[in-house]
């Protein structure tokens, strides 16, 4: 019977965008041969601030594009039909370069598993990263996030509502716990 | 929506995210790996009773691309002339676990017939039947013109379409009547009385007799070739008289205004020389008809092209 929670407001989600930014040039030694690769919707405009970030840091463009994973689902029986999202690929080939794929939420590992056979349509990238705002748990698949904004402790009803600006209007984390309302 | 029978039954929420997934995939053909494992482990049977080159080959190679088995059942050579049934073969298909039929077929109402029967629980695409629909063609036109002339988005609200040729006859002309209007665009038929069907009044669209005067209004232009293979009776006193229609011909298409020219050309628009013979190829004029139309295209409209240049 909790009301809605709202765990990160617009400045955390800020901050966290420019901690995975300094985590992801940590990690990779800087910006060299790297790719950033939002998950529609979400991960898209999440993908793009990560990588201005990184720019800002850096002091030169890095590149940041989107991976429609919707054919590659395997979870296409169960679900209504979804419209499909631009795929943006920056240089139009990953072959060799390090992709770091940015989703909102980590739940299942269904949709990076998607992505990851959606990346090897697209080429060979030599490394594959994975970015996350949140992550709330309960994984299906041997999947984990290199880079995560929040872990947030959920039970598997529950619902994590992530809104963004540039898809919703408003930058806010929500936990809607199940039962509430 | 399980089956794809008529564009009468598509909504325009439904034809837009049907024509945005095209838009798409489209970009599949770009990558390395052309492939998509969407439909794995799925059957697709392509069941074609009449003659067919593109939309076979589309189809096949659609639900190839999407990772389907793909059978394909042509009735050239099948036991359809031993004499089994359409309900024989949808059977043998059931049997076989089928997950989608394709079927074209000379008979209008051969697709709905297979889909509301006990026969078969696949889903059913309607690729041709008889003089009835062709909603996978009209789909395609729709989404050329949206292409060309909307830059692929939204819907086709207050484009103008002109078809013009043997409505009577023509499938596709149907299909695309009913899908350009619920896009929002405004369509309007051109035949001589005699070529177009009867109730033809209560479609939503335009009937005109004057090309010349239609053309000029015109974003689009869909030409249809004269179906002889499907005429038992005389419906016009001669090709020549088809051809007093001046703008039939490339030349008369060059009597519209110079935007109209860019504007696509779709379907069975004409043919090899009669394209050539024009001072510029229309954009989207891409497709040579199969070889069965070319053969009754070229019995009936050279003779049409030929009296129109005599007369300049």
């Amino acid at each position: 019977m909790t009301p809605d929670q709202e765990f990160l407001t617009d400045s955390d989600i800020n901050r966290a965008v420019v901690r995975i930014a300094h985590e992801i040039l940590e990690r990779n030694r800087g910006a060299d041969n790297l790719v950033l690769l939002g998950i529609p919707r979400r991960g898209v405009p999440l993908a793009k601030r990560i990588a201005a970030a990184m720019s800002g840091i850096e002091g030169r463009e890095v590149p940041a594009g989107a991976l429609d994973v919707g054919m590659y689902r395997d979870d296409l029986r169960l679900r209504p039909t979804v419209a499909l999202h631009p795929t943006v690929i920056p240089g139009g080939d990953i072959t060799g370069k390090t992709v770091v794929l940015v989703d909102d939420v980590l739940f299942s590992g269904r949709t990076t598993r998607a992505a990851m056979d959606a990346l090897s349509g697209a080429g060979r990238p030599r490394a594959v990263q994975l970015a996350v705002l949140v992550d709330r748990g309960h994984r299906d698949l041997p999947i984990r996030a290199d880079y995560v904004g929040k872990n947030l402790p959920t039970s598997r009803d529950d619902d994590v509502q992530v809104t963004l600006t540039e898809t919703d209007g408003t930058d806010a984390v929500r936990l809607v716990r199940a039962g509430g309302n | 929506m399980r089956h794809l029978l008529s564009t009468q039954d598509v909504t325009q929420s439904e034809a837009l995210a049907i024509l945005d997934t095209a838009r798409e995939l489209a970009q599949v053909a770009d990558r390395p790996v052309k492939k998509l494992p969407t439909l794995r482990g799925r059957t697709v049977v392509n069941l074609f009773f009449e003659d067919s080159t593109r939309t076979r080959i589309s189809f096949e190679a659609a639900a190839k691309r999407l990772s389907a088995d793909v059978i394909n059942f042509s009735a050239k050579g099948s036991s359809l002339s031993k004499g089994e049934s359409l309900k024989d073969t949808a059977l043998t298909l059931q049997a076989m676990g089928a997950d989608a039929v394709v079927i074209r077929h000379q008979a209008s109402g051969a697709a709905h017939r297979l889909a509301n029967s006990d026969w078969i629980h696949g889903a059913v695409i309607n690729a041709g039947d008889g003089t009835h629909e062709h909603p996978t063609q009209a789909l395609l036109d729709a989404y050329t013109m949206r292409d060309h002339l909307r830059d692929g988005q939204g819907s086709l609200e207050g484009l103008n379409v002109v078809i013009v040729g043997d409505v009577l006859h023509s499938r596709v002309a149907r299909s695309n009547v009913w899908l350009l209007d619920t896009l929002g665009a405004d369509v309007t038929l051109v035949a001589p009385p005699t070529l177009l069907p009867v109730g033809v009044g209560q479609w939503p669209c335009r009937i005109s007799y004057d090309l010349d005067a239609a053309i000029p209004e015109a974003d689009a232009v869909m030409m249809l070739r004269v179906q002889n293979e499907r005429m038992n009776a005389s419906y016009f006193p001669s090709a020549r008289s088809i051809a007093a229609l001046r703008a039939w011909t490339p030349h008369g298409w060059r009597a519209a205004r110079p935007r109209d020219r860019h504007a696509p050309r779709t379907h069975e628009s004409w043919d090899g020389d009669h394209c050539r013979c024009g001072r510029r190829r229309p954009v989207g004029h891409r497709r040579a008809g199969d070889q069965r139309r070319q053969r009754a295209h070229g019995r009936a409209l050279p003779a049409a092209g030929e009296a129109t240049t005599g007369k300049r």
